[in-house]
């Protein structure tokens, strides 16, 4: 546990110490969500039935901006040599890698989408089921960007192919992400949507390491 | 077991091959040629959905194989991985691609009898939604398959992809019966008898063993293919590497 949790120090150190990573992703979210007022016009109905599924896919294309970064840095320095060979189990090197990526950019993600949602006019009680569906959502993003950003070590034109890898699988996320507001502003309840997605999120949190790990071995190999 | 491995060897595999794809590729011509007769000549049309109910005949036969090569592609991967047979690799890379044409007609020649029947082209339910992401897995796998300089990374990270998508199988299989889809249940494998007609069941049958002789004669010749490139890329490899002989040969390394 002191090491895992040695891992993750040195995981969130690197993030902070280049903020950029995480602000970029931010900055990325934010955007791409006020651009649709532009694009399918300033109508506040409109705009509010639309909101957490547009929410949902921009927090989802801003989390992939950051994923590559934590494993490729170390791939290209020699790094994952000598994590591999550190006491501590590859599938938690890379869970630490995982881990420290909700924090330092699906968290301020979580954080900016009320504010987004607010700009988009999403309706009244949404705003709850928004930040826990969010919450409980993207640890199955990090968790699966994982394992794509450890098959995509080394790979020509990895950052792109890594979107194209993850993002089909990531649709149930999507899906279940996006019916929990809708449930929640119809005033239906939410719970089951919530509890799907932390399902997935579980699920993902215990195949996902050991799969991104089998990908870093052979990688290295 | 014993057997399965010496299979491996990819000459022992290609004479096996020659020997059967002559009878796979006629299989496949005349399979499909009698099934497209007794299907789009012979059997009746449907009560409610007339005449449309023929590309049946090529839809339900496709969809199989979606999914069986999906699986050939995934058990190819997980040989691979384990057993570290190149031949395995090969065969799950050339399955790929006939598995993602398949797909292709399975969602082609289901929008053509969704825009009568239905009257859309496409509605978003769990079915067709997730045959959707077997075509966007398959095409990330042959993506990721080919974005390495090294053979060995391609094999060993494209075969975790496949077995990481393989999840998505069961999600296919069952959407139909997890979710109240527009699209029907599920007619010819369920428990008990089928929910076909006989004079329909005989030339979609006809038409899938077809299907799937004309899938094993794509990936014999694919197969081919694969081990020669493979030989041809050691070959210049070696070349390349190999100490020029009177400075006149340097120039060639094709590699």
């Amino acid at each position: 546990m002191n090491a895992f949790a040695a891992a993750l120090g040195r995981e969130l150190r690197l993030a902070i110490r280049e903020p950029g990573e995480a602000a970029t992703a931010v900055m990325f979210f934010v955007l791409a969500a006020i651009l649709f007022p532009f694009g399918v016009g300033p109508e506040a109905n409109l705009l509010a039935r639309i909101a957490a599924g547009v929410l949902w896919v921009a927090a989802l294309l801003a989390a992939m901006l950051s994923l590559e970064r934590p494993f490729l840095g170390d791939y290209e320095d020699g790094n994952f040599e000598v994590l591999a060979l550190s006491p501590l189990a590859l599938s938690l090197v890379v869970a630490a890698k995982m881990l420290a990526h909700w924090l330092t950019t699906c968290i301020p993600l979580v954080a900016a989408s009320p504010l987004l949602a607010l700009l988009l006019d999403l309706g009244g009680g949404g705003y709850l089921a928004l930040v826990a569906a969010m919450a409980l959502g993207t640890p199955t993003v990090s968790l699966i960007g994982g394992v794509g950003a450890a098959l995509t070590l080394g790979a020509r034109r990895g950052g792109v192919l890594l979107s194209i890898l993850v993002l089909p699988l990531l649709v149930p996320v999507l899906i279940f992400g996006a019916a929990a507001v809708d449930a929640a502003i119809a005033g239906l309840p939410v719970r089951q949507h919530l509890m799907v997605l932390a399902a997935m999120a579980l699920a993902a949190s215990a195949l996902c390491p050991w799969a991104s790990a089998a990908a870093v071995r052979q990688a290295l190999e | 077991m014993s057997r399965l491995h010496g299979l491996a060897s990819p000459a022992r595999f290609l004479r096996l091959a020659d020997r059967v794809q002559p009878w796979t590729g006629w299989g496949a011509a005349l399979l499909i040629g009698a099934g497209l007769v007794v299907g789009l000549g012979f059997s009746p049309a449907d009560y409610q959905q007339g005449e449309t109910v023929r590309i049946m005949y090529i839809h339900v036969p496709a969809a199989w194989m979606a999914l069986f090569c999906y699986a050939t592609m995934a058990l190819g991967a997980a040989a691979g991985l384990i057993w570290r047979h190149p031949l395995a690799h090969v065969i799950a890379h050339s399955a790929a691609p006939i598995g993602a044409c398949f797909t292709i007609v399975c969602l082609a020649t289901g929008m053509l009898w969704g825009k009568p029947i239905w009257g859309r082209w496409w509605v978003w339910d769990a079915r067709l939604t997730s045959v959707l992401i077997l075509l966007f897995l398959y095409l990330g796998y042959i993506a990721l398959a080919n974005a390495f300089d090294n053979t060995a990374r391609g094999d060993r990270s494209s075969a975790i992809l496949a077995l990481v998508g393989a999840v998505n199988l069961p999600v296919i299989k069952f959407s139909v019966d997890w979710w109240n889809t527009l699209h029907q249940p599920a007619s010819v494998t369920r428990i008990g008898a089928p929910a076909i007609h006989d004079s329909m069941l005989a030339p979609l049958l006809l038409m899938a063993a077809g299907f799937l002789c004309l899938f094993l004669t794509l990936l014999f010749v694919r197969v081919r293919a694969g081990l020669l490139a493979r030989r041809l890329r050691a070959l210049r490899h070696a070349r390349a590497h190999a100490p020029a002989v009177g400075g006149m040969d340097t120039g060639t390394g094709l590699s």
